[in-house]
């Protein structure tokens, strides 16, 4: 039913300090996907440019999105998170930004994304929790989970920081712990 | 946390009982903000914070400066500033008098800012800069110029990094944890009170600036923003908006240039 309704899913992988290393490992291998969004929530420096997405276009196949304000969310395409906004989801498929208050000392924080997409898509959601030093993520991981979406976090063992998903491990029963090649295998599969 | 439903019956019910509009508000960053407040404010429920907003006026009050976002900060972009430095001031400097209209400028970092730049480039004699918000609370504050001193590090930094040629600490004053910003810079500020939602045009601009501020609205409500600074320009005159919103969907952007890739478009028609 819900599925009927939404129309496609939604992975949104969040990571801080040693994610764009799995990043660059799991982009280049990535196949195109025409059944659901994905979206990096990632903490970046707060100076307004985009050498990330930059980058992380250079490193795949799938198409990037450029976000800005209402920008829709479509099946089939990358987004990422602009630096110094929080990234959040409306209804009808539509992206929009806030600039309010750092969470975690983050903007964007991946919390506040969790959170948000969570309310909209409810079990069509997967989030996906890298490496990180910090806490971010894991009370999104939590709200997703209460909404009936899917909970990935990376295996600390193999992060270069291993606090963030420590955090969430500690606090929120995840459907999957994956390594780097597994996480690859997983969002390859998404149907 | 709220509902969707329980987010439209808080719409309904302060439209009904205060006659103050958020029904053009964007859902998910709204609902964040009423989140927030029933948290800080401690209430058990959404009925019990729903029947405070309705009967307590002062109350009501609050809510509206809680749930708007004022987070600013000066020279935010400093790309942006270093823009409107050498782009746009040198062609506004041609005009006797220019004025300046901040809207939803919270605070009043971004007025600062501005009057910075026109006191460098010797234009701020000439000028006048209007500010409004929708919040009487942070407009006190912009009066008053006082900053938290702890950020000015990082003012200072945005200040060199658009090409700022002071020493930065020459407009303000120290003291116990604050700046207060010289006066020569309030001197052509002027606040006041004014909703982008209900309230219309009040005169003419040479240059707009509302950043991130649409970012809150759905499109009819930034449709409507448009309309009312399209109005109250002056035939070339700019508008300047946030780095992530843009005019391309509105029914004016064809009267409108833009200006290289910046968010500055200027009135063509």
């Amino acid at each position: 039913m819900e599925e009927n309704k939404i129309g496609f899913k939604v992975v949104i992988v969040g990571g801080s300090a040693g994610s764009l290393e799995v990043l660059m490992k799991v982009l280049p291998q990535l196949t195109l996907m025409s059944k659901f969004a994905l979206v990096f929530v990632l903490h970046r420096k707060s100076a307004e440019d985009s050498t990330l997405e930059e980058l992380i276009a250079m490193k795949t196949v799938i198409p990037v999105k450029q976000v800005e304000d209402k920008t829709p969310l479509l099946p089939g395409f990358i987004y990422v998170a602009p630096s110094d906004y929080h990234l959040l989801f409306e209804t009808h498929h539509q992206l929009s930004l806030d600039t309010s208050e750092k969470v975690n000392y983050s903007r964007p924080s991946i919390d506040v994304s969790f959170e948000s997409a969570a309310e909209v898509y409810g079990p069509q959601l997967t989030g996906i929790l890298l490496s990180g030093a910090n806490s971010d993520g894991t009370n999104g991981l939590k709200v997703i989970k209460q909404q009936g979406g899917t909970v990935v976090i990376q295996d600390p063992a193999t992060a270069e920081m291993p606090f963030m998903p420590r955090t969430a491990l500690e606090n929120v029963t995840p459907d999957f712990v994956l390594g780097v090649e597994e996480l690859l295998q997983f969002i390859n599969n998404i149907k | 946390m709220v509902n969707d439903r329980q987010l439209e019956v808080l719409i309904n019910d302060v439209y009904e009982y205060h006659g103050f509009d958020f029904g053009g508000y964007s859902r998910a960053s709204l609902k964040r903000r009423v989140d927030r407040l029933i948290q800080l404010d401690g209430f058990p429920d959404f009925a019990v914070f729903l029947s405070k907003v309705r009967s307590d006026a002062a109350y009501f009050k609050h809510m509206v400066e809680e749930i708007t976002v004022n987070v600013t900060e000066m020279f935010r972009d400093p790309h942006f500033y270093k823009i409107l430095r050498e782009e746009i001031l040198p062609i506004l400097a041609t005009k006797p008098f220019i004025r300046f209209w901040h809207a939803g400028c919270a605070t009043g970092e971004e007025v600062y800012s501005m009057a910075i730049l026109l006191k460098e480039a010797n234009l701020l004699h000439k000028s006048l800069l209007y500010a409004t918000d929708i919040n009487p609370l942070v407009l006190d504050t912009a009066k008053k110029g006082i900053f938290q001193l702890r950020m000015i590090k990082s003012y200072s930094e945005n200040y060199m990094a658009m090409g700022g040629k002071n020493d930065f600490s020459q407009y303000y004053t120290a003291n116990y944890g604050l700046a207060k910003f010289s006066e020569d810079l309030s001197e052509k500020m002027v606040f006041s009170l004014h909703n982008l939602v209900s309230d219309g045009s009040f005169n003419e601009f040479d240059i707009i600036l509302c950043r991130n501020v649409l970012i809150y609205f759905d499109k009819d409500l930034q449709e409507r923003a448009l309309q009312l600074f399209d109005d109250s320009l002056s035939k070339l005159g700019y508008l300047a908006l946030g780095t992530k919103e843009t005019i391309k969907f509105s029914s004016m952007q064809d009267r409108y240039e833009q200006i290289h890739k910046e968010k500055i478009w200027k009135k063509i028609k």
